[in-house]
């Protein structure tokens, strides 16, 4: 049974729950508890030990009911199930005993057969389920990852099933009982059917979080400008992610550092052994201003997909980032903060788009905007990002406002989609912005815009 | 002692705490017995109303053991969770001792003596006579073991889950002046929380995480049952329909096992046999708690109560 735990743990894990080693312990203590006997109430005593939130819960349970409709190995097979399975024999007219390992010998043509090929002819279902699931365990089901490895689990289980032996059966009945090897035959097939669905069922319990975290690798390292069509969900899934693990790093309230009024009540307790001379002082203490964030999102056609995905995460780190204005441009520069705060992404990513989006850029009379209507909003504390290729069409880049806006801010940041090889070639003002920017960096997967938000929420710390 | 009356097993929970008035479904008290076995506290999320102070109170008035109740809010720390020094008290010795000062240094010979006097006379302030001790330190000194609640845990801060960590794993604390003070008798704990915030997981982790979400149709009337004596079969069960219909609504507030039960004993005031659509309108208010709320069920007060009404003839 400890076994079939372990298993579990792993299925669970496979469904996205964390367990770590300890709390696999406390499982254990709490199984230990309550017993197997009782389904439902060892289904509660797992939830309550591994699920640490409802979602977990839900998939927890989604995966105990998936796990245990899976017939138990045979060896930790109760008896019922024998039982049951020997019932059915008799019904049968003993054409075969349910266990595999004795020859049933009854003076019918199976008599030489092996003892798979009597199963199967015998259609004793119960038996066969069993012997799927001791032989899956056998090939150790529990150890697939990924779905091209299917086929070699299936003719795993098979092997171990006595496939062999059935080939053999199969050659040697067609030339003396034809009639009986078709039927073999369209047992196999069925059989062949039942194993594949099994590991098919073995790769749902055990494979998702290894199949889910190479997808994700890979995402996580596409140039974001290339993403296919049908990979967009996924990336925006992988986005809201990365946005929810970059809240959960750093939502917590910041170090409070700098002091504030004197704290009469604690100074007094630290020196009540020297009869209230303050000799220590304690000091109250004062949140630290939290960020402000301004981002300019370059959205025309050539990097539109890249800003799609910066603005979402911008804007799923609302919590972090509390007072952020978002603006994006092509040819002209519009605020977009309130569109991405009332909409749902895609709608607000379509809206943006519709209004400013696939133009050609024009650097120099979008910042033009910028410093006429919004030049205001920068304080001393501002963080200024600016996504984009910089790459202005050869007209103006105005790089002086940049210079503004560089000097009223406490930092620019530029991510530029393109590698660095490309800047300065053509018409790239890369070099030129790159003077007044404190940060510049290239941000064209995932992981680099990861990195990249990090490291600028991680200064307010 | 308190231990004799543990729980023995998930049926004795469940009707030790009927016993109190608490009408606990198979996974609460399954938590419950868990949490005796293994000695782990229980984290209790879920939305407001549903009983998850109510457990807390149930588990204490069955066990017959003390209550002891930490309130949370944002900026409690451990002067107010855990202990504080009695400064005032710490200050007045001192101004006492003052006149004592030369006495008790008249036998010094050398400074150094006067000094190690001195010594032994300030570690006197740091001990167990100037400590204050607050509910987690008391839940501590409970000799006979008690129900710890920790009500709301999600409305304090992050540094405050630091702080319980020590306690609810090991279930004792360390005073740097003092030492390590160990629970007598462990305390039973139930933490509540309405996610209002996202828990840190070392908490999470050291803890049993039960969910009650709104009963099932046939425990809420169980729970209306035990908890207003005085109402018919009948009304029970419309009422209890009336109102998971209502839960099916897009509301800001669900009604919650508590409002169920004001209403319940509103209803029984207002001396109904059943429910009709008069009756319900103007008590829509003790079941929910927003304007728009009322607003947006009212239409269909005729249509829940019409269902409510079918269910029950073939329930």
């Amino acid at each position: 049974m400890r076994e079939n735990l372990h298993r579990f743990f792993r299925a669970a894990r496979g469904a996205g729950v964390h367990v770590s080693p300890a709390e696999s312990i406390d499982a254990m203590r709490a199984v230990k508890q309550v017993g197997f006997s009782d389904r439902a109430i060892l289904r509660d005593a797992l939830l309550l030990t591994l699920a640490k939130s409802q979602d977990e819960k839900l998939a927890l349970g989604d995966c105990f009911d998936l796990f245990f409709s899976q017939p138990e190995p045979r060896q930790d097979q109760p008896e019922t199930e024998n039982d049951a399975a020997s019932d059915e024999d008799s019904r049968d007219g003993e054409q075969s005993s349910a266990g595999a390992t004795s020859d049933a010998g009854d003076g019918r043509p199976s008599q030489e057969l092996g003892p798979l090929a009597q199963m199967l002819l015998s259609q004793d279902r119960n038996a066969l389920a069993a012997a799927i699931a001791s032989a899956s365990g056998a090939a150790s089901l529990s150890d697939i990852r990924y779905s091209t490895q299917r086929g070699i689990f299936s003719s795993r289980i098979l092997d171990a099933m006595g496939l062999q032996r059935l080939r053999d059966d199969l050659e040697e009945l067609t030339a003396t009982n034809p009639s009986l090897a078709e039927r073999l035959r369209a047992a196999l097939d069925a059989l062949r059917e039942a194993v594949r669905d099994t590991v098919s069922q073995g790769l749902a319990l055990y494979a998702r979080e290894e199949a889910e975290n190479l997808r994700n690798e890979i995402l996580r390292n596409a140039p974001l400008a290339r993403i296919e069509r049908r990979q967009v969900a996924e990336m925006r899934a992988l986005i809201r992610q990365i946005a929810r693990r970059l809240r959960e790093r750093y939502s917590k309230p910041r170090k409070r550092q700098r002091r504030g009024h004197l704290d009469v009540r604690r100074t007094l307790r630290r020196n009540a052994a020297w009869g209230g001379v303050p000799f220590l002082t304690a000091w109250k203490r004062k949140h630290r201003d939290r960020p402000r964030i301004v981002a300019l999102c370059d959205v025309s056609g050539s990097v539109a997909q890249v800003s799609d995905f910066f603005l979402l995460l911008i804007h799923s780190l609302h919590e972090v980032v509390d007072d952020v204005r978002s603006f994006a441009f092509s040819s002209h520069l519009i605020e977009v903060s309130e569109t991405l705060e009332k909409n749902s992404p895609e709608e607000a990513m379509a809206e943006i788009m519709s209004k400013v989006g696939f133009g050609s850029s024009d650097y120099g009379s979008s910042l033009v905007d910028f410093e006429k209507d919004f030049m205001s909003t920068l304080t001393p504390q501002t963080t200024v990002i600016v996504l984009g290729d910089a790459r202005s069409n050869n007209l103006d880049p105005r790089a002086d406002i940049l210079r503004r806006i560089s000097e009223r801010s406490k930092r620019l940041v530029w991510l530029n989609p393109e590698g660095r090889l490309a800047w300065g070639f053509g018409d790239s003002e890369m070099p030129r912005y790159a003077t007044f920017c404190s940060v510049v960096r290239q941000c064209a997967t995932a992981q680099q815009l990861e990195r990249a938000v990090s490291d600028i929420v991680a200064t307010y710390q | 002692m308190a231990d004799q009356k543990a729980s023995t097993s998930i049926e004795a929970v469940e009707s030790g705490l009927a016993a109190q008035g608490y009408i606990a479904s198979r996974q609460i008290a399954t938590a419950v017995y868990l949490s005796q076995q293994i000695e782990k506290p229980i984290l209790v999320e879920g939305p407001a109303g549903v009983g998850k102070t109510e457990l807390a109170k149930a588990i204490a008035a069955w066990r017959g053991m003390k209550m002891i109740r930490l309130q949370c809010y944002e900026g409690l720390d451990e002067a107010k969770a855990l202990y504080e020094w009695k400064y005032a008290k710490q200050l007045l010795y001192t101004q006492i001792l003052k006149d004592k000062l030369g006495e008790v240094l008249g036998g010094a010979q050398t400074l150094h003596a006067a000094l190690a006097q001195l010594h032994d006379f300030g570690d006197v302030f740091f001990s167990k006579e100037f400590v204050e001790p607050r509910p987690l330190l008391q839940a501590l000194e409970q000799p006979g073991g008690c129900v710890l609640l920790i009500d709301e845990i999600d409305k304090s801060d992050a540094e405050f889950e630091s702080l319980l960590l020590e306690i609810l794993s090991d279930f004792q604390v360390t005073i740097p002046e003092l030492g390590t003070v160990s629970a007598i008798t462990p305390p039973t704990v139930i933490l509540t929380s309405n996610s209002e915030r996202d828990l840190g997981d070392a908490l999470k982790r050291r803890c049993l995480h039960l969910h009650i979400g709104f009963p099932e149709q046939r425990l809420e009337e169980r729970i209306v049952e035990s908890r207003v004596p005085g109402i018919s079969q009948t009304l029970r069960r419309q009422m209890v329909g009336f109102i998971h219909e209502v839960r099916s609504l897009d509301l800001k507030k669900l009604p919650s096992v508590s409002e169920t039960i004001d209403w319940a004993r509103v209803l029984v005031l207002l001396q109904a046999a059943e429910l009709d659509t008069d009756i319900v309108k103007d008590t829509l208010n003790v079941l929910l708690k927003y304007e728009a709320d009322i607003e947006a069920a009212s239409p269909q007060v005729t249509s829940f109560i019409a269902k409510a009404a079918r269910s029950n003839v073939f329930g």
